[in-house]
């Protein structure tokens, strides 16, 4: 459904020039959650923007179902990692969900209704007519979720949506995010450099190397479904599946000399 | 302990100007001066010139030209200040421009004025307007460029563009620093207001201050000081008033950042 083939991405030009993305491709399948993880600085957030249409790759291309990505394609809806800047403070939850929509050829009823399915999905039925700086962290994220959700995008990609939240908040959160996905029948892209939560989240997790960034490798995410926060993570191809990521991150990292990482 | 010191300072913003009236009363009554004739007698005067005899040759026709000059640069400050907040080639080219234009002191102008547009109300609204477009301008460009790059991302992937984007995203995104210009931007108008007057008129406020200077009708001078006074307080507290209604989110969201 959406193909990354041949994908890099340069930064500045002769001797300054810094390789963000030096060869990637993967491709993610109709209904599928793929976790996307990587040691920090290895342009996660840049092979996200360009599979968003936000960014343009130096080479190589995104395609969705065979369209080449240049620019945010209807079917995405992106829920980026600093919630605070991309919520309109001036804006209440319901007028922030509904911003998307107004372009759409839709009826207010139909309007209302995705917006009411949409906070009611994320839990924050009640909340409609606060505003965002007057939630947590971690309802303000549920707030751009339920937004991207009201969107109704065939593709949600998410990029380390959780990484500003606390552990217990972010655990409640990838349940929810879970939740969403079968009710909603989603695929999602989720970035994360945190490797328990993309094994625990993905269908599929890919592993990059340190930059300049290619992939590693594709591992299936065996895990029974559903997932649960206890029982999932005590599961031995759990514990087995997180080390061996790790150890190939490890290896990887200590493999290549030492470069001031690009953030 | 909050409650009681919030009480204590209303109190002393009250009684502070109030005291001052007072010594100032006590002191003019037993001054005998010329220059500073019993604060009473300014009272009375002004009773008997503004309420209402003066509001309709003079009151109102200074607030017209104010109210045109300040509303004309504001739409100009902010319709130019987008359009170059929006475009860093026109910046580049117009900074040069904007940085001598409002370094050009205002009341230089003046003569400029009256020779192009002769001593009537377009002349007084024209150099109002020209002076107080310059921090409407400045401040909207700041506005416009500041808008968060992951707001504006927001925007792009949700297919919020042109003039949409524009009045739903960068606008009410720059309008706390576009208020800041507003803010400065009204006090220039009224000084401006009544300089225009001193320089070329037979009626307005600042007029009737010079006027009165003039034929040492000392008490008229001073009510005429004390209404310029009154005014530049009230139409600063009507634009705060306003700011407080647009931004309440603006002061939400602050102070639940420093939360």
């Amino acid at each position: 459904m959406l193909d990354v083939s041949g994908l890099s991405k340069t930064y500045g030009e002769g001797r300054r020039v810094t390789h963000a993305i030096a060869d990637l491709s993967f491709s993610v399948s109709e209904g599928e959650f793929v976790c996307v993880v990587g040691p920090s600085g290895c342009g996660k957030t840049t092979l996200l923007r360009c599979m968003a249409g936000l960014l343009a790759p130096t080479s190589g291309r995104v395609a969705l179902r065979g369209q080449v990505v240049d620019g945010p394609p209807e079917q995405i809806g992106f829920v980026f990692q600093e919630y605070s800047r991309s919520l309109m403070p001036w804006l209440s939850l319901r007028d922030n969900i509904a911003l998307p929509l107004r372009h759409k050829a839709l009826g207010r009823d139909e309007r209302n209704r995705l917006v009411e399915d949409a906070v009611e999905s994320v839990g924050l039925t009640g909340f409609m007519d606060h505003y965002p700086w007057e939630l947590s962290g971690g309802m303000q994220q549920r707030v751009a979720i339920a937004r991207a959700l009201a969107y109704q995008p065939e593709i949600l990609l998410m990029d380390e949506p959780f990484a500003s939240v606390d552990a217990q908040t972010r655990a409640d959160l990838e349940d929810l995010v879970l939740r969403v996905r079968t009710a909603y029948g989603v695929t999602v892209v989720f970035v994360t450099h945190d490797i328990d939560e993309a094994v625990y989240l993905g269908d599929r997790v890919v592993v990059l190397t340190p930059p300049p960034t290619a992939v590693q490798e594709v591992l299936p995410v065996a895990l029974p479904e559903p997932r649960d926060q206890v029982e999932t993570k005590e599961l031995p191809e759990f514990a087995h599946l997180r080390a061996h990521i790790f150890r190939s991150i490890k290896r990887k990292q200590d493999d290549t000399p030492d470069l001031p990482a690009p953030t | 302990m909050r409650r009681s010191r919030r009480a204590l300072l209303i109190a002393l913003e009250i009684a502070v100007p109030l005291a001052a009236l007072a010594a100032w009363w006590v002191w003019s009554a037993g001054a005998d001066s010329f220059y500073f004739p019993p604060l009473a007698d300014i009272l009375a005067t002004f009773a008997d010139t503004w309420v209402f005899e003066r509001v309709g040759s003079d009151v109102v026709p200074s607030l017209a030209r104010l109210a045109a000059g300040f509303g004309i640069a504001v739409l100009a400050g902010a319709a130019l200040g987008t359009a170059l907040g929006l475009s860093p080639a026109a910046r580049r080219v117009a900074g040069p421009v904007i940085e001598f234009g409002r370094a050009v002191p205002p009341p230089a102008l003046l003569p400029f004025g009256m020779l192009v547009l002769g001593v009537g109300d377009t002349m007084k609204i024209f150099v109002i307007a020209i002076v107080c477009v310059w921090p409407v301008l400045l401040n909207t460009i700041d506005g416009v460029r500041g808008v968060d790059p992951t707001m504006l991302d927001t925007a792009r992937v949700y297919g919020i563009t042109g003039p949409e984007r524009l009045r739903r995203i960068v606008w009410p995104s720059a309008l706390p620093q576009v208020f800041a210009g507003l803010r400065t931007s009204l006090s220039l108008a009224l000084i401006l207001m009544v300089i225009s007057e001193m320089v070329a008129s037979t009626e307005g406020i600042g007029y009737f201050v010079l006027e009165s200077q003039r034929s040492f009708a000392i008490p008229e001078m001073w009510s005429g000081i004390l209404l310029l006074g009154l005014l530049g307080y009230l139409l600063n507290a009507g634009l705060a008033l306003v700011e407080r209604r647009v931004l309440r989110w603006h002061r939400g969201a602050r102070a639940s950042a420093l939360r």
